[in-house]
């Protein structure tokens, strides 16, 4: 069974979004517009956190992509009633849509504040309705979501290589943020697998878990930033 | 101080029953209009969608979720105090027991609505319940809510119990005095009672069991409902104080709601006879003592996180302390602490007016407490770059305001249809004369009901 993961290279991420813009084309993220927007209801799944460290003018800007990070030890999970939000054999935390009831109980125990609750039905500014994606479901108001790893594509990749009568190759499943990231800050993986270049990055003596202190066991390693240019 | 005798508790106590006045309308309609209203909002966040409401990200849960632990805990006065009272035979509980039972049965069912009305798909909510499905598909039974679930029906369930129990005898008065269809439905109410000495004493053993049982479920009822916190990883909320300090809370914010339903009850039910100022200071040396034991948990709470030093822990601490939700915060300090403290700590204050006016403090300071205890940890968890606010909109303010409309109007309609004290209570205690207590077992003629 494989376990997915991620390595965030801090040191490569520009903050430039282009994860966050792939990722809302790939999983119909439905656009709430400005006003709600203003008042905190917008749905990144992954956003570029910006921090500023120390005084003008000798300031340091720092950027750090978050979207769920998978926990192996999820604090969402055990508090959903209905077993929306659970644990996959493959190391997800799934969301199952149809299941939740709307309680918000998983986006409050969540330390990382990345499941996002359906205020108002779905919709898209046109023509953004003419590009939606057929492999993933559209979510309806009251219901909350996340990040899935682009469980679609994981999904589909799994069953082509079985056809093919292969395993997945490294690097082979790219979702979406990592697909889009220029600087291939964002890495996906199997980090069962020793050789693979997530594994690789994870075990990096750099790597460190979000938060890491409250015992989540995230899927997602962090590689702080190491250089001093701005 | 007069103690009415047993004609004159009759007429008293269903006065209210029998006579029907034009004020009874006008409350009835006010606060069945404000409840109506109340629906109407719940319908339309329904329909238009949850997002009329204030709710953002990150900060979850808000009004809704603050007026369920409120109400839950106004929930406490009742049941458990008049178990207590009578389990040590404080015989001055005896005008007291009934108005305190109906507020426990009325705020839990208050309380319940919440979680629905807090849901994002209230339609889906029995997907709560474990029942059998093809799917088989089951309740999550680690989550807290679920938990929540089973204690508030358990809690319901023995409430009305407790509270139709000691009904059975007045329901055979009220058959007695009255004619037509009230004779019908107060008949069926009275289950056939005859005041036996058989019957008597079902009813004091079966009285007696619930009064025990319904003690450690009102305990397990708030330290559950405190679980629902306690058991994320949020700042300020995973202590292991919870449960005693929602407990206490509970009590405290109970005993406030009966001082005022009490107060109101006399007033407009001319009950001075029955409902006497000493009453009110008994219970006013309870709300002194709660205070007290609220204090004390506070006390524990903020000095153990600021000695901590945790850094999550202490930028919540901050903004309840002297961040922007410093007003609310010394708001509940002064209406828990210091209000109480002075008005029933000091004999002279120690009256039905210094009684109301502390409640009303305590009613308000517990609110403000639920509050802070939700909002500003969710607002400020952990990541800085995903802290957030919440401010309520119309929607969850109308739906708080019903609440207390709704509570209103069952207290209403009950004060119409039931005797609000509990007749024959009365009767066994304080008038040992064979003539004026019903036909009962030898422990009633002695005065001394061992309930």
């Amino acid at each position: 069974m494989p376990r997915w993961g991620m390595a965030v290279d801090l040191d490569s991420c520009t903050g430039c979004g282009a994860c966050v813009t792939a990722c809302r084309a790939e999983n119909n993220i439905s656009t709430v517009g400005d006003e709600q927007a203003s008042l905190g209801r917008a749905k990144h799944w992954i956003r570029v956190e910006r921090y500023w460290e120390g005084d003008f003018p000798d300031v340091r800007l720092k950027f750090r992509p978050v979207m769920c990070q998978q926990c192996n030890n999820a604090p969402c999970e055990p508090v959903c009633p209905t077993y929306a939000s659970h644990h996959t054999e493959d190391g997800l935390n799934a969301q199952v849509y149809n299941r939740c009831i709307g309680t918000r109980y998983c986006a409050n125990a969540c330390p990382y504040n990345v499941r996002f609750f359906n205020f108002f039905n779905p919709s898209w500014e046109k023509p953004l309705h003419l590009q939606l994606n057929p492999d993933v479901s559209l979510r309806e108001v009251g219901v909350m979501e996340k990040c899935t790893f682009c469980v679609q594509r994981i999904k589909a990749t799994g069953i082509q290589a079985k056809a093919e009568g292969r395993a997945v190759r490294d690097g082979e499943i790219q979702p979406a943020c990592a697909q889009a990231c220029p600087p291939r800050a964002l890495v996906f993986g199997d980090l069962e697998d020793p050789d693979s270049e997530v594994s690789r990055l994870s075990a990096s003596p750099r790597g460190a878990a979000l938060l890491e202190d409250l015992g989540t066991r995230p899927n997602v390693t962090y590689l702080p930033r190491l250089s001093q240019a701005i | 101080m007069s103690h009415p005798t047993g004609a004159r508790i009759n007429t008293d106590l269903l006065r209210p029953l029998l006579l029907t006045s034009w004020r009874f309308y006008v409350l009835a309609g006010v606060f069945g209009a404000i409840v109506l209203l109340g629906l109407v909002s719940w319908f339309t966040q329904m329909t238009l969608g949850f997002g009329i409401s204030g709710i953002r990200w990150p900060v979850y849960w808000g009004f809704y979720v603050t007026n369920f632990v409120f109400w839950i805990g106004i929930s406490h006065a009742g049941t458990l105090i008049s178990a207590i009272l009578r389990l040590v035979n404080a015989g001055w509980r005896r005008p007291v027991t009934r108005c305190a039972e109906v507020i426990t049965v009325f705020a839990l069912m208050i309380g319940a609505m919440f979680p629905l009305i807090h849901l994002g798909r209230p339609w889906l909510a029995f997907w709560l319940f474990p029942y059998p499905s093809e799917r088989l598909i089951w309740p999550n039974f680690r989550s807290p809510l679920v938990w929540d679930f089973f204690a508030i029906n358990t809690y319901l369930t023995g409430s009305v119990l407790f509270l139709f129990l000691p009904m059975i005898p007045d329901f055979a008065v009220v058959r007695d005095k009255s004619t037509g269809l009230r004779r019908r439905i107060y008949g069926a109410l009275a289950l056939g009672w005859r005041g036996t000495p058989k019957q008597w004493h079902r009813l004091e053993s079966a009285m007696q069991i619930m009064a025990i049982a319904i003690i450690p479920v009102a305990v397990s009822v708030h330290t559950i409902v405190s679980f629902d916190f306690s058991m994320a990883p949020v700042p300020m909320w995973q202590t292991t104080i919870f449960g005693p300090y929602f407990v206490a809370g509970a009590i405290f914010s109970g005993i406030a709601g009966l001082l005022i339903a009490m107060a109101v009850l006399r007033k407009f039910l001319h009950l001075e006879d029955y409902l006497h100022p000493v009453h009110f200071e008994n219970l006013g040396k309870l709300l002194l003592v709660m205070a007290l034991l609220w204090g004390y948990f506070v006390f524990n709470e903020r000095l153990v996180t600021y000695y901590g030093n945790g850094p999550a822990e202490m930028t919540v601490f901050r903004q309840t302390q002297n961040g922007p939700y410093a007003p609310l915060y010394w708001t509940m300090v002064v209406g828990n602490f210091v209000l109480p403290l002075i008005l029933m700590g000091i004999r002279r204050f120690r009256t039905i007016t210094g009684c109301v006016i502390a409640s009303i403090g305590v009613i308000v300071g517990m609110w403000l407490e639920r509050f802070l205890i939700i909002v500003p940890s969710l607002g400020n968890k952990y990541l800085p770059y995903s802290f957030g606010t919440y401010a309520p909109q119309p929607v969850e303010i109308i739906i708080t305001i019903a609440t207390f409309a709704a509570m209103a109007l069952l207290y209403v309609l009950f004060a119409k249809f039931i005797p609000i004290i509990s007749i024959w209570e009365l009767k066994a205690g304080e008038h040992p004369s064979p003539e004026l207590i019903p036909p009962a077992t030898e422990e009633h003629r002695l005065g001394d009901l061992h309930l």
